[in-house]
């Protein structure tokens, strides 16, 4: 595309070979024609948190929270206290309406916030190891966090139940489940413990099942509506769960087929890098569940219990997060620096023969070793669709950790290049000036 | 209708003899402006341009033969031992005036012979009077030095000198006589303020001389009193020995010199009361009320002190006597005996007075610094100073900037587009309207001295009340000193000297205690209003200066008027018998004039007819295309006094834009008018010009444009030299680039143009050519980036709307280039090697006229001009998008933002005839001057952050 600026073919050749699809610069769908940057950082920014209508919250590797407002991407407060990187973010409100953020750090502290005022309301430290995952159960004014143990707090910060070592890799995820029950991941396995609150407002937290049926580690765990959660694994493995009885409700193995197909169904699932088909984000809105495989993405029908949508190769490098949006348009980030934004659409006419090049995907029972027919026999899902690329956003000079919709109000996205941008709909920032301008210059009397 | 009473009553016209001034420039004022009846559909005085009217005469031939560089500021004196002389030149360098011989050039400004001529003791008056002059400006001219002078005379007072006043004088000197002419109102007013700052320090200066000068005196007296005292019970009591007959005498003239004193105070305390003819005399108010509270303390006290006896009552005798030994001369401050109070004892320690003061040649005089009080000389000298670099450049250029200043005035919300930061010269502007304040209080709190306010009703009862306290104290003392019988009989009139005005000028003053004035303030009223009266109009026939007088030395007040008190010797003031000029006697008619219609009863007698001025020869009045507006010629010049004009001997002098110069205009709030100038006729050699004379002046010195085409990032001060080049730069763009219109429409539309060059002096040239046109480009170019090496980021993007890049073949070049593409949806890439250009289409006519490359204009500073005037109109249409309420808003709440947004497009489709992509242009114009509007630039910068707007559209690439 720019071989004329460039004047050599190097870095030519090399865009043109990797496979990943490019809208171009004309994108009539995509609304996000302003944007902020948000500096503050001075490290990754990894964590993003929605605070109320018009706050959000950041943390990264620096040890900063930082509070900001969407409207105006003024930064509110700087919540300093953490001597090394943020682990863990999440906000907590106990029904007085109240918001309040709990981090936890690498310096083996957790801290409790007021947003309002930047004030360190509450803070441990010195705990046994560093907390990887944060767990607020608002129904029970508790919350949990993971790391190496499994711990159970009450909103004072009081510790109620303590759960020792699990293994060495330590919790990667937790998930709230119905019945006062919580979903631990732990390596492969899934542990679920249920949470019993005595009258002397003591917890008992007790272990019911093991559910062990991934075969690599586990990256996502989350809950897709009351009766189900999904979890995904670094093999690519997707498995949906009873969240009653805990049972394997389906289990799909994602796999992007290198483009020779091989005999040998062992020697295919060597091959493909594991990272290129690890799943590093689920999310769903109850029906449909979107996993971030690889550089891919995945659009699985819990319904159905069958794939509505894929691309292998969304986006140039690993896919950090997604988030579905309502009828059918999902988005997505990266570490090549891109947000993407997708629709869901109906294929034309012959279902893409061309996207089998990239794909293959096996449809496991329990236990049952199928081999190449079936890959063809997935490719004739009646209702497979297409995921068409609607928009990118492109600002960021590192991987885009994540992000958070504030829906009309804008876009947040955090990156490894220590900034935040804040991307708006142009025109309606441009009528709220409007409306700005013209209050203003009633208020003034005239010009 | 009161401008024109007012423009009235500063009228003056005056007639001098010329002492060996055989080219003194004649100047009369045209102070008519107010009284043109004014179209109401005619544009206002500050949009409109006047078409130059002598488009063959050559404004710029320069045939100057000054033996000075450049224009400089001559502060002299004439000294009453020495004669003129100068004292300092602004700016101090010597080279400056080269071999120009500043002495002579002291003694031709100074032997203009100005003031009224002063006598300290009027004949026939009590107490000498101080002469409230105002000051004079007069404009002279040597044609055989080649230089040229606008001279403004005042006078300071010196209690040790020969009528308490010392006459200076500060000259604008410049080679180029109509530059003087022309900039006549603006040199008066900012002369005018150096010598008001000069007068405000020299009367307090004064006051303190005052203070120190009574206390001797009243210390003397006590001291002789009581000296005569005892010898008077030593000696028979009816036997005046000779040395008996000497004391008295003495004590006598003590105390004639202690109410002399006295009065001296009270006359410079009433200062502030003053009614001023002046049109520039503005003042701190601050200043004023300090100094007049202080004089007032003074005054209060040596009301009570006047009382010999009560002073020598309370002074103990051995610490009189202590005293008399105590020859040392105290040095302290008059504000410290002004906190401890009348009846504390002061701390400056009396000196005894001898009978015999030095006279003159004996003395050193005192030096312009002791004359005034420190902080004000140097305020003076800062304020000259800066004249001086206000005055820089030829006229001309002084006319562009000012043309150029007062039209971007009027649209000071967009001005931050394209126009460079006006904030320096708006400053400028208020502080020449504000009266300069040496310790800077008066920002806020000045006030006007214009239109006077003559001091008729209540005011003057409380003068009269507060000064009521003198004649009492005389009457006591009179009582006292009966019994010597010593005093004359003029001591006895003395209770009826009610100065409760000022007495501005001697020859009034002269007259006023000749005769008794007893009557109370109503009467006086009375008089001075007949006076007025029947002496307004009458002087007229025989005060007419001889028509075919080629020369009317200019004297624009030189002396002033008697105010209501004094108003009865006005009657006399034609048959004085004292040796008056007659220009005087004329200048001091139109002071009475003013009185007049100050007074307001008599004005429509005295306001003149618009029709004549003072015309010497009809050869002058070529190209008179409009009758009103050019003077028409009248011998009966006098008939019309606020009309003035400059007539001068050489016919090229006399230019038809003097008549929009007007001097002395009494409202100098109003933007000076006439200094419009077509811009298009000449502007290209304007900077050419200035460009020649070596003005390699930075900034600050030149037009605000300037700092527009400049190109950017050297910290805003940028000379000429690089302005010229910008224009020739952009100028060369747009004819060598056939996509030059699109280029300039990425910038203008906000999108950000990054040059891409390997040679790092054609990639800068562009880019400070290219800066021309960038929105906003903040006040020292932070919107420009003209050379970058390393790869760029979204905040540069962001921060700079113009980038220079190097384009390298390492591999930090690479990631350079990697950072264009990465970003290429946001920024058009100008290849300066290759000479292509890869933006989005642009296919809108809007630009058509400011980039053609086919263009007729062949220099760079026209096409500026040209660019200028473009992007002005640009401005002006983004003002009106910004500002129409129904285009961003609904009407109705019925209404949804289509339907804005399809309105909103409507006018700019139908009603300005644009394209989208003109639309575009007009679009980002407009959101930057909404949030200019809503968050000023000098906000902290923290708290809101920018945005940054794009949209996504193909490019496509450009070759030439």
């Amino acid at each position: 595309m720019l071989r004329w600026i460039l004047g050599g073919r190097e870095v030519q050749s090399s865009v043109e070979k990797s496979p990943v699809l490019c809208i171009g610069e004309e994108q009539p769908k995509n609304c996000f024609t302003e944007l902020q940057v948000l500096k503050g950082h001075f490290d990754i920014v990894r964590f993003l948190v929605q605070i109320d209508d018009f706050r959000f919250a950041s943390a990264g590797d620096d040890g900063l929270v930082l509070v900001w407002s969407v409207e105006t991407g003024e930064r509110l407060q700087e919540l300093r206290g953490h001597a090394q990187q943020i682990t863990a973010i999440s906000t907590f409100s106990c029904g007085d309406g109240f918001t309040s953020l709990i981090t936890a750090s690498s310096d083996r502290s957790l801290s409790l916030w007021d947003p309002d005022t930047g004030n360190r309301v509450q803070t441990i430290s010195d705990l046994q190891s560093s907390v990887k995952c944060l767990l607020v159960l608002e129904r029970l004014s508790v919350w949990l966090s993971g790391g190496e143990e499994l711990c159970v707090w009450d909103k004072d910060f009081q510790l109620l139940c303590h759960r020792q070592k699990h293994s060495d890799t330590g919790i990667a995820a937790l998930v709230e489940l119905p019945k006062n029950c919580v979903a631990v991941a732990v390596d492969k396995e899934i542990v679920i413990y249920r949470l019993t609150l005595s009258s002397d407002s003591s917890v008992l937290l007790d272990e019911i099942t093991r559910c062990s049926d991934h075969h690599d580690q586990i990256r996502a765990l989350i809950n897709v509506n009351d009766g189900t959660f999904a979890s995904g694994s670094h093999a690519g493995e997707l498995i949906l769960w009873d969240s009653a009885n805990f049972r394997n409700v389906a289990y799909e193995h994602i796999l992007w087929e290198e483009s020779q197909p091989s005999s040998q169904m062992e020697i295919r699932l060597a091959t493909p890098k594991p990272s290129e088909m690890s799943i590093q984000h689920l999310t769903s809105n109850g029906r449909l569940i979107l996993a971030a495989v690889g550089s891919g993405l995945y659009v699985y029908d819990i319904v159905t219990k069958a794939v509505v949508a894929y691309r292998r190769a969304a986006h140039d490098s690993n896919v950090l997060h997604t988030m579905l949006l309502s009828d059918g348009e999902l988005m997505s980030c990266s570490e090549d620096g891109s947000v993407r934004m997708w629709e869901i659409q109906d294929l034309p006419l012959a279902a893409e023969p061309a996207s089998a090049g990239f794909f293959g995907m096996w449809t496991f029972g329990r236990s049952s070793k199928q081999l190449g027919p079936q890959s063809k026999k997935a490719l004739e899902i009646p209702n497979l669709r297409t995921l068409e690329l609607t928009g990118d956003l492109i600002g960021h000079s590192g991987a885009v950790q994540m992000f958070l919709s504030f829906r009309e109000k804008g876009l947040v996205t955090c990156s490894t290049d220590h900034l935040l941008i804040l991307w708006k709909d142009g025109e309606r920032q441009s009528r709220l000036r409007s409306q700005a301008l013209f209050q203003k210059l009633e208020e003034n009397g005239g010009l | 209708m009161t401008v024109c009473a007012s423009a009235a009553s500063h009228a003056s016209l005056s007639n001098n003899t010329m002492i060996g001034s055989p080219d003194v420039v004649a100047f009369t004022k045209e102070d008519e402006y107010g009284q043109a009846s004014q179209d109401p559909l005619d544009l206002p005085e500050e949009f409109s341009i006047p078409l130059y009217p002598l488009a063959d005469s050559n404004p710029w031939a320069k045939t100057s033969y000054a033996k000075f560089t450049k224009d400089f500021i001559l502060i002299s004196e004439f000294s009453e031992q020495v004669g003129p002389q100068p004292l300092l030149t602004i700016p101090g360098d010597p080279k400056v005036c080269g071999t120009f011989d500043l002495n002579y050039f002291s003694l031709r400004i100074m032997s203009v012979d100005y003031q009224a001529s002063f006598v300290g003791h009027p004949p026939g008056t009590g107490y000498p009077r101080l002469s409230f002059v105002e000051d004079s400006r007069v404009v002279l001219g040597d044609s055989k030095e080649g230089a040229f002078a606008y001279v403004h005379h005042f006078t300071l007072y010196d209690l040790e000198a020969r009528g308490f006043v010392r006459p200076f004088c500060m000259a604008y000197v410049a080679a180029d006589e109509k530059k003087i002419m022309l900039q006549f109102q603006e040199l008066s007013l900012r002369f005018s303020q150096a010598s008001e700052c000069l007068k405000a320090g020299n009367r307090r200066a004064f006051a303190k001389e005052l203070q120190r000068k009574l206390q001797d005196l009243e210390y003397t007296h006590s001291v002789l009193q009581r000296e005569e005292g005892l010898q008077r019970e030593a000696g028979p009591q009816c036997v005046y020995s000779a040395h008996a007959v000497e004391k008295a005498n003495e004590l006598a003239n003590v105390e004639k010199s202690i109410y002399e004193h006295r009065d001296l105070l009270k006359q410079i305390s009433a200062y502030h009361r003053r009614p001023r003819r002046d049109p520039h005399a503005v003042s701190c108010q601050k200043c004023m009320t300090e100094c007049l509270r202080e004089c007032e303390e003074l005054l209060d006290k040596y009301a009570k002190l006047a009382n010999p006896l009560g002073y020598s009552q309370r002074v103990p005798k051995g610490e009189g006597d202590e005293i008399q030994s105590d020859e040392n001369r105290g040095e302290e401050e008059v504000d410290e005996d002004d906190d401890e109070g009348i009846k504390r004892r002061p701390s400056y320690t009396p000196q005894l007075i001898k009978a015999k003061s030095a006279k003159c040649f004996d003395k050193r005089l005192k030096t312009l610094q002791e004359l005034c009080e420190e902080n004000f000389y140097e305020a003076t000298v800062e304020l000259l100073k800066e004249t001086e670099r206000s005055f820089r450049g030829d006229l001309c250029y002084l006319y562009t900037r000012r043309l150029d200043k007062s039209l971007r005035r009027n649209q000071k919300i967009v001005n931050f587009l394209f126009e460079a930061d006006l904030t320096d010269d708006v400053e400028d502007e208020a502080e020449t309207l504000r009266p300069f304040c040496a310790v800077n209080h008066a920002i806020d709190n000045y006030m006007h001295l214009n239109p006077p306010h003559i001091v008729l009703g209540s005011e003057a009862l409380e003068l009269n009340g507060l000064k009521s306290q003198g004649p009492l104290g005389l009457a006591c003392k009179a009582a006292t000193t009966q019994e010597l019988g010593l005093l004359g009989s003029h001591l006895d009139s003395s209770p009826s000297d009610q100065t409760l005005e000022t007495q501005e000028s001697s020859e009034g003053t002269k007259e006023s205690f000749s005769s008794d004035k007893s009557g109370t303030d109503q009467t006086e009223k009375q008089e001075s209003l007949a006076s007025i009266n029947t002496e307004g109009p009458d002087p007229d026939s025989d005060l007419t200066p001889e028509p075919d007088q080629n020369t009317y030395p200019e004297r624009e007040s030189s002396s002033e008027d008697m105010e209501t008190t004094a108003g009865e010797d006005d009657c006399d003031t034609g048959q004085d018998q004292t040796p008056v000029s007659l220009l005087e006697v004329v200048s001091e008619l139109e002071a009475r004039k003013d009185g007049g219609c100050e007074v307001g009863m008599h004005s429509e007698l005295l306001v003149p007819m618009d029709t004549a001025c003072c015309m010497a020869q009809e050869g002058f009045l070529y190209e008179a295309a409009d009758p009103d507006a050019v003077p028409c010629l009248s011998p009966n010049s006098t008939l019309n006094p606020s009309k003035v004009l400059v007539v001068n001997q050489e016919p090229h002098a006399l230019h038809p834009i003097q008549d929009e110069y007007t001097v002395g205009s009494p409202c100098s709030e109003s933007p000076p008018p006439g200094l419009e100038l077509p811009v298009g006729v000449f502007g290209d050699a304007v900077s050419r010009s200035s460009m020649e004379d070596g003005l390699e002046c930075t900034m600050s010195a030149s037009t605000g444009s300037d700092r527009a085409a400049s190109p950017l990032g050297y910290g805003g001060s940028v000379t000429l030299r690089q302005r010229k080049k910008a224009g020739q730069g952009a100028l060369r763009f747009v004819r060598q680039y056939s996509f030059a219109v699109q280029a300039l429409w990425c910038l203008l539309s906000g999108r950000t143009l990054v040059v891409l060059g390997a040679d790092e002096g054609r990639v800068r040239r562009l880019v400070s050519a290219l800066a021309l046109f960038v929105p906003n480009p903040g006040k020292s170019g932070e919107r420009v980036q003209p050379w970058l090496s390393c790869p760029f980021t979204l905040v540069d993007l962001h921060r700079w709307k113009l980038i220079g890049l190097q384009r390298v073949a390492s591999p930090a070049g690479s990631s350079a280039l990697y950072s264009l593409s990465r970003y290429s949806r946001y920024i058009s890439i100008l290849d300066a090697d290759m000479k292509t250009l890869r933006c989005p289409q642009y296919r809108g006519q809007l630009l058509a006229n400011m980039a053609d490359h086919r263009t007729y204009i062949r220099r760079g500073s026209t096409y500026f001009l040209h660019l200028q005037s473009a992007l002005c109109r640009l401005a002006a249409r983004a003002f009106l998008l910004t500002f129409t309420h129904h285009l961003h808003l609904p009407v109705s709440p019925t209404e949804g933002p289509e339907a804005v947004e399809a309105r909103r497009r409507g006018f700019l489709q139908e009603q300005l005839g644009l394209d989208e992509e003109d639309g575009q242009i007009l679009l980002y114009l407009s959101r930057l001057i909404a949030q200019r509007y809503l968050q000023p630039a000098n906000s902290d910068g923290c708290a809101a952050v920018p945005c940054f707007s794009f949209n996504y559209v193909t490019s496509v690439l450009y070759k030439i």
